[in-house]
């Protein structure tokens, strides 16, 4: 019996989760590596933007992948991560705190914070009824952001300067912030994979497909399922943070409800429960709305039926339709 | 010897019907129990109720001596309070090492651990793979759950069940649907438990209740009308009348 377990445990060992990623998740990370040389080629400032906004987005889509499509819990409310994360960032500044990792730390700390104290009780929710009160914690926690009028307010704030590392500015200087973003999304997404591949991530996983089994070996999926919540929660607001530095401006309309819908478009779009996926899901949706606003400002118009058709016929998102090509 | 599951005066309602109506049973440690009864006699209401997937209105739950009634399904699990479903439950999206892997990590350390890959832990896999050979799947440990055959997947939830390392295994109707060369093989594999672990076992198959158990229950409308060794319940007038018209007794 043990010797055949053995035999088999040699033949059919797998390369370690982290390596296990396929190799399209590797040609994305390259592009987006050499995308700054081919944006020399075009209009330079506006190309940069565009993809650091699509690494930006990508980086709280994954995020969101992590509970929708391993956990399989519908957050409504994901974007007001975001917000967290970017209103850390401008309202230290306008307390003129300035440093990059006070920031950062006050931005995952706060994000970390209302993620288990939303999780905590919308857990307790299943269904229809867990969207509608993540929806709930989101519209609080914006209409929150629109009162505080010492912060901007509706309007918003514009930042004074971005993080300073030991006082300096870096991130002002030539591709330093591109290059954090780049690898903060390579970071999210290797860890994220190790997440998803370890005993919690295969509990995650057990429970999305089967609650009551889970309950039944002994597991009380309401810890784990609220451990992922907290995790992506504290991952979005990275995005967040990120989000300040590169707009240099942050508004509670970072994080409105439209906002967390349209994270969740991204993540079945690009096809849930892959992770690159939702890299690929936040690129589609933002260079479409980019291409699709050339062409009308009511770009939703032509980009509403897209999404009926990817629903209709893509299951499992862009992703999802390569494969079965194959 | 002292009861290692005690039910004191449970009872249930779904409304007016009382479905589970004052049972008192004591299941003695090492034996295999069959509960019997006709369809809609409340006896996965029992099962739910003992394994903490349904509330108790009222009565007492004692497993081991100690009041589980309050406890939720997994921490019962956790004191060693298994079963299987009726409709069979597994995990279709994992292999059936991976199903039974997940049983084996519910009790081996803690799975609160983000990095390291649980299908290369040895303790995982070997622990998997012990279970799958009593259930006589070491074959198709690599197959995806939900692409096994109907009795695959009740010998499979039978592995899952076994490697929570339980005191008690609670089995619903675990031939429900088999065929006949499936269903022996379940009865084997059965057999093969008898005696090392305490068994509740619901069935309607009364020929294989009558091959297994050590003692049955009747239950009725809700109530135990007889308990005892099986070839006395087959003898009792009141159980024969309770299923006249309904099936035969062996």
């Amino acid at each position: 019996m043990s010797n055949l377990v053995q035999t088999r445990a040699v033949k059919t060992a797998p390369a370690p989760v982290w390596m296990r990623s396929n190799a399209l998740a590797f040609a994305l990370f390259l592009f987006f590596a050499i995308a700054p040389a081919l944006a020399q080629l075009g209009a330079e400032g506006y190309l940069l933007s565009l993809v650091m906004r699509v690494m930006i987005f990508a980086i709280a889509a994954m995020s969101l992948d992590l509970i929708l499509g391993y956990g399989a819990l519908v957050s409504f409310g994901h974007a007001v991560f975001m917000g967290f994360g970017a209103y850390s960032v401008g309202i230290l500044m306008s307390h003129r705190i300035t440093d990059f990792f006070v920031q950062l730390l006050v931005a995952l700390g706060v994000s970390a914070l209302f993620a288990l104290i939303a999780g905590a009780i919308s857990l307790r929710t299943k269904g229809v009824y867990f969207i509608m009160i993540t929806l709930a914690f989101g519209q609080m926690a914006y209409f929150f952001m629109i009162s505080l009028g010492a912060y901007g307010g509706d309007d918003g704030l514009t930042l004074r300067m971005q993080s300073q590392v030991f006082g300096q500015d870096l991130l002002g200087h030539g591709y330093t912030l591109y290059y954090v973003i780049f690898a903060a999304m390579v970071g999210v997404y290797f860890l994220l994979r190790m997440i998803v591949g370890s005993r919690f991530g295969r509990v995650l996983r057990g429970t999305r497909e089967n609650p009551v089994r889970m309950e039944a070996i002994g597991f009380h999926p309401y810890r784990y399922q609220l451990a992922a919540y907290v995790i992506a929660g504290t991952i979005c607001g990275l995005s967040g943070f990120l989000l300040a530095n590169q707009t240099e401006f942050v508004a509670p309309a970072f994080m409105t409800w439209q906002r967390s819908g349209e994270l969740i478009v991204m993540v079945v779009l690009g096809g849930m429960g892959t992770l690159h996926g939702a890299i690929i899901g936040a690129a589609a949706f933002i260079l479409l709305e980019e291409a699709l606003y050339r062409i009308t400002e009511d770009w939703k118009l032509i980009f509403g039926p897209m999404l009926v058709l990817v629903a209709l016929f893509a299951r499992g998102g862009i992703l999802g339709f390569f494969r079965r090509r194959k | 010897m002292s009861p290692i599951l005690r039910l004191e005066n449970l009872r249930k309602n779904y409304g007016a019907l009382a479905v589970t109506d004052d049972v008192s049973l004591d299941i003695v440690p090492g034996e295999l129990h069959a509960i019997i009864g006709p369809n809609g006699a409340g006896k996965t209401t029992l099962i739910h109720q003992i394994s903490g997937s349904a509330a108790s209105d009222s009565g007492r739950i004692l497993f081991e001596g100690e009041d589980v009634t309050a406890l939720p399904m997994h921490a019962r699990v956790k004191r060693g309070l298994a079963r299987s479903f009726q409709i069979t439950s597994i995990i279709p999206g994992f292999t059936a090492r991976e199903n039974v892997a997940l049983a084996v990590q519910s009790r081996e350390g803690s799975s609160f651990r983000f990095f390291g890959d649980p299908s290369r832990e040895d303790v995982l896999n070997e622990g998997a793979m012990h279970y799958l050979a009593i259930a006589g799947l070491v074959e198709r440990a690599d197959v995806i759950a939900g692409q096994m055959s109907h009795g695959e997947k009740r010998q499979l939830e039978l592995a899952i069940a076994l490697a929570t390392k339980p005191k008690l295994l609670l089995l619903d109707e675990p031939l429900a649907g088999t065929g006949h060369e499936e269903s022996e093989r379940v009865v084997q594999t059965l057999l093969g438990l008898k005696g090392r672990y305490t068994i509740v076992l619901i069935e309607h198959d009364m020929e294989a209740v009558f091959a297994l158990a050590d003692r049955v229950s009747v239950l009725v409308y809700g109530r135990i009308i007889a308990t005892g060794a099986p070839a006395e319940v087959r003898a009792n007038e009141e159980v024969r009348r309770a299923y006249l018209g309904e099936e035969e007794i062996a």
